[in-house]
């Protein structure tokens, strides 16, 4: 069960009354190494997502060698695990183009489940313009394509990333990534907003006693799914070696632009992408469909652990997998030199964060399903999810405070030719 | 039922005119900006919102607005997620996104603007893909004193089919049958360029088979309309009327050849008439009003501006009328509440343009000076600056490089489509934007362009351009092959 560390919250909340009495005694790191700790940490979780995934690929391989309930039971683990520290990588996303450009194959999200196996439901009774939504890969050796008829005899992790991932440009044909791996652990989340997750039983995979057909055609997928995820984390963690591409785009540009890298991560995936898209519509909704990880009910824990990815890039500390510590100058020792007082702000916003999402984790722990909580008439439910809306987006007029404070704003906006004043922009 | 109908029927234009074949740029009066030295600002076409985004992949259309700050990315996400939902049949569990058609082109305004951008034709040849990113727009001469007097009036830009409405929708819910498919042929035809190359044109006829619903109205007007890109939207609303008024000159008192004509369309917001800006035919006064009429025609969903249920439905397609709408029951009609048309609005008007790849390359330059020179800039105006007071601040004041002038144009009888719309006569066209055009196979895997997708490069685009363009083309077309390539690279790089 997630838990905030103990020992981040004392230093929070003990740090802001101590560094406001010695504020003279700050003096700011070199960027260079707050950049440097930004770009430790990014290895660290994407060596920690590969190797979460590597354990998942292990129990999936136990799995389809053996199929049955216990053996499924631990891959759904194994992958609930996998999204630990991949969701903490979250915020190295929107500053950087690398990880922008590459995420899609990895975490898209909502998908047309009705692309890869067999669906039930309401979903089934609708005439689609998208072709794909019933083209049920695993079930059709042969598929069509915008027209043209497409080998699908086997499936490898070409089919699935060169030709099933966004086909025709339909940005809900996702045929890869976590999301896929968990629609076939899990199946379909039939339950509205009642309680349950997805109810795929083993057998789905299991060629000797095959419920819903092409058991084996079912196992390929999960493989090759598998499998192009690990190839995807491997080429990520390469990204931030020390010669990496992610890691040499930011020490070798200029050091301001690296800082505005850092803090569009932080902003955008706390505002737009987490507050927004994830949480506050299906909230405006009251839809089970508008759920992240919507067939393992594990919504909670994905929005939890975004918001921790926030935090450690600020503090310039992550608690890796096995429990050791990366730690550095941070984006939070520099907005210290030049305003403690921000810089506790920033802390006690993250601080409330955290706290609003535990909340949430304890109404999942509970028995209370992130689609649940936004159903509609669940005012308790309703009001939690709001309460971690509202701190993410206080979090984020935090993070605009300290932009202005490290003067970056001239910086965003460097070429355009405006007749307002780059300074107008965040007010 | 089979039924023809053939829009594009004019006798083939002289593909090069005389004299265009003299050599040089054509001696068109200079635009004032012929000469005017490369403006830095030129590489960030969207002023400060320009995306710095990679351009380089599918996501190029898809990036927000830069500066809008962290707390618009909120209503920009949430836009994006409900432009990308999927609507499903009345009534349903789903009770947020239910209200599909019954009559519908696409389930999701994303289905057509794939990666926010440019649709196409249906593929040649291939009977199962349908018509999803292309749709037709229908209606009639007006047959009443009461449908004159509204046409006149500005309240109607059209009188649609009595049978279909003002457009055909090739998708039906359970149990109800689509109105029909388009069909398109194309005959090929031969332009010549300067140096003895030639270029294949291809030119479509349409179709409607598979009727649903009889026999459509004998004077019906068919109009063929791809999906636009969805990029700088909201920079083109903001250009102030006046800057685009002082462009026009609908009846050429310059004695340039090119007339600009505003187009004037009802703005049902403000209960009056308002400058056309947005569509083909500049047939949609705001982003806001554009997003309510494509939900409610091409996906049947209803909105506070258009509260009908069932969309585009007419009185003789009485099943599709008695089919449950998804609205709530003090509102039946809106289907999607105001709050999410604001927020589809607000992505609308927020997908960033671009930065430009290399605009200083020197055979860009060289294009851009021919770009001038051969006069395609007189219509393709190159720069605006926003107004003080867009619906969003942040979008005030930009200097945005659109190449638009946002004005009627008459296109010639090649491009005519003879379907007036509001003051857009059958052979008038609003100057496309260029800007991002060069991005389109990144984007969007193709290159067709023109309101149809009949060009299949920016080569055939060109040399479609005919009427107030015909000199601007000929000038094009008498290039030698290398000033041809420097245009496209400047275009191409835009």
């Amino acid at each position: 069960m997630p838990r905030l560390e103990g020992i981040c919250r004392t230093l929070v909340f003990a740090g802001g009354a101590w560094c406001a009495a010695t504020a003279a005694a700050f003096a700011a790191p070199e960027t260079s190494k707050v950049v440097e700790t930004y770009a430790d940490i990014a290895l660290a979780g994407y060596e920690d997502s590969l190797k979460t995934a590597q354990t998942l690929k292990e129990k999936i391989d136990a799995f389809l060698a053996k199929p049955d309930e216990a053996s499924l039971k631990a891959a759904r683990e194994a992958w609930r695990a996998a999204r630990v520290p991949y969701q903490q990588t979250e915020a190295f996303r929107f500053g950087n183009k690398i990880v922008d450009d590459w995420e899609g194959e990895v975490n898209s999200w909502p998908l047309d489940e009705g692309l890869i196996d067999y669906v039930e439901g309401p979903y089934k009774d609708v005439t689609s313009e998208n072709s794909l939504y019933e083209a049920n890969v695993i079930a059709n050796p042969k598929i069509r394509v915008g027209g043209r008829e497409i080998d699908a005899s086997k499936i490898t992790k070409a089919l699935l990333s060169d030709v099933l991932q966004e086909a025709d440009h339909v940005e809900a044909n996702v045929a890869t990534g976590y999301h896929a791996t968990e629609f076939l652990l899990w199946g379909q989340d039939l339950n509205g907003t009642d309680a349950g997750a997805g109810h795929r039983p083993a057998t789905d995979f299991d060629p000797a006693n095959c419920t819903h057909g092409h058991c084996g055609r079912r196992a390929d997928y999960l493989r090759a799914a598998t499998n192009l995820l690990i190839d995807d984390l491997e080429w990520m963690v390469a990204q931030w070696k020390p010669d990496g591409a992610a890691r040499k785009t930011l020490t070798e540009g200029s050091e301001a632009d690296a800082l505005v890298a850092i803090f569009t991560g932080l902003g955008s995936l706390s505002y737009g992408e987490l507050a927004g898209e994830r949480m506050k519509l299906g909230l405006l909704l009251h839809d089970p469909e508008e759920e992240h990880d919507c067939f393992s009910d594990n919504t909670y824990n994905s929005h939890y652990y975004d918001a921790l990815g926030i935090r450690n890039v600020y503090l310039g500390r992550y608690k890796r997998v096995d429990a050791s510590v990366v730690s550095g100058p941070s984006v939070s020792d520099l907005v210290k030199a030049k305003s403690p007082e921000l810089d506790e702000r920033v802390r006690k916003a993250l601080d409330v964060t955290m706290e609003k999402m535990e909340a949430l984790v304890e109404r999942g722990e509970g028995g209370e399903a992130y689609d649940q909580m936004i159903g509609e008439g669940n005012d308790a439910g309703n009001q939690a999810v709001d309460a971690a809306i509202s701190s993410l987006i206080g979090q984020s007029k935090e993070f605009e405070r300290a932009i202005v404070a490290l003067d970056l704003k001239a910086v965003q906006f460097e070429g355009s030719d405006s007749l307002d004043e780059p300074s107008k922009i965040f007010q | 039922m089979r039924h023809w109908h053939v829009v594009v029927a004019g006798s083939l234009l002289p593909l090069l005119a005389a004299g265009a074949l003299t050599g040089g740029p054509a001696a068109g009066p200079l635009h004032q900006e012929t000469r005017a030295a490369y403006d830095p600002s030129e590489a960030f076409p969207g002023g400060e919102a320009t995306s710095r985004g990679s351009t380089d992949n599918t996501n190029a259309f898809s990036h927000l607005s830069a500066n809008m700050g962290f707390a618009k990315e909120l209503d920009f996400k949430i836009g994006n997620a409900i432009f990308r939902r999927q609507w499903v049949t009345a009534p349903s569990s789903t009770k947020s996104a239910d209200g599909l058609g019954p009559l519908y082109n696409a389930r999701a305004c994303q289905r057509c603007h794939l990666k926010d951008g440019r649709g196409h034709p249906p593929a040649v040849g291939s009977s199962d893909y349908n018509a999803v990113s292309m749709l037709m727009r229908l209606s009639i001469p007006p047959q009443t004193e009461a449908e004159r007097e509204s046409l006149a009036s500005g309240r109607a830009s059209v009188i649609p089919e009595p049978t279909y409405g003002g457009q055909l929708q090739d998708i039906a819910i359970p149990g109800l049958k689509a109105e029909g498919r388009i069909t398109i042929i194309y005959t090929e035809e031969t332009a010549k360029l300067a140096g003895g190359e030639t270029v294949s044109l291809r030119r479509p006829a349409y179709k409607i088979t598979d009727l649903g619903y009889g026999p459509m109205h004998p004077d019906v007007m068919m109009s063929p309309r791809v999906a636009q890109p969805m990029i700088g939207l909201g920079l083109l609303e903001s250009v102030p009327e006046a800057a685009i008024l002082a462009l026009a000159d609908p009846d050429d008192k310059d004695g340039d050849g090119i007339s600009g004509k505003p187009n004037r369309v009802w703005s049902i917001e403000k209960k009056a008439l308002q400058l056309g800006r947005l569509g083909w035919k500049a047939g949609q006064p705001t982003i806001m009003q554009q997003a309510a009429d494509a939900a409610v025609h091409d996906i049947g969903i209803g909105s506070y501006l258009f509260p009908n249920a069932a969309g585009d439905c007419m009185a003789k397609e009485t099943v599709c009328l008695a089919a449950p709408g998804g609205g709530p029951a003090k509102a039946p009609g809106e289907e999607l509440p105001k709050t999410l048309l604001n927020l589809v609005a607000f992505y609308s008007r927020n997908l960033a343009v671009p930065a430009r790849r290399d605009p200083q390359d020197p055979k860009v330059l060289g294009g851009r000076a021919l770009f001038h020179s051969t006069g395609c800039a007189s219509c393709h105006h190159p720069t605006f600056t926003t107004g003080a007071n867009p619906p969003d601040p942040h979008l005030a004041h930009q200097k945005i490089w659109p190449y638009t002038d946002l004005l009627l144009h008459d296109m010639g009888e090649g491009l005519a489509d003879h379907r007036p719309e509001a003051r857009a006569d059958g052979r008038e066209w609003r100057t496309a934007p260029l800007w991002g055009i060069g991005l389109t196979k990144t984007v969007s895997g193709h290159t067709y362009f023109l309101h149809d997708g009949r060009a299949r490069n920016l080569t055939e685009a060109i040399l479609w351009h005919g009427g107030e363009a015909q000199q601007a083309r000929d000038a094009f077309a008498a290039l030698p092959a290398e000033d041809r390539a420097r245009l496209l690279a400047f275009v191409n790089s835009l």
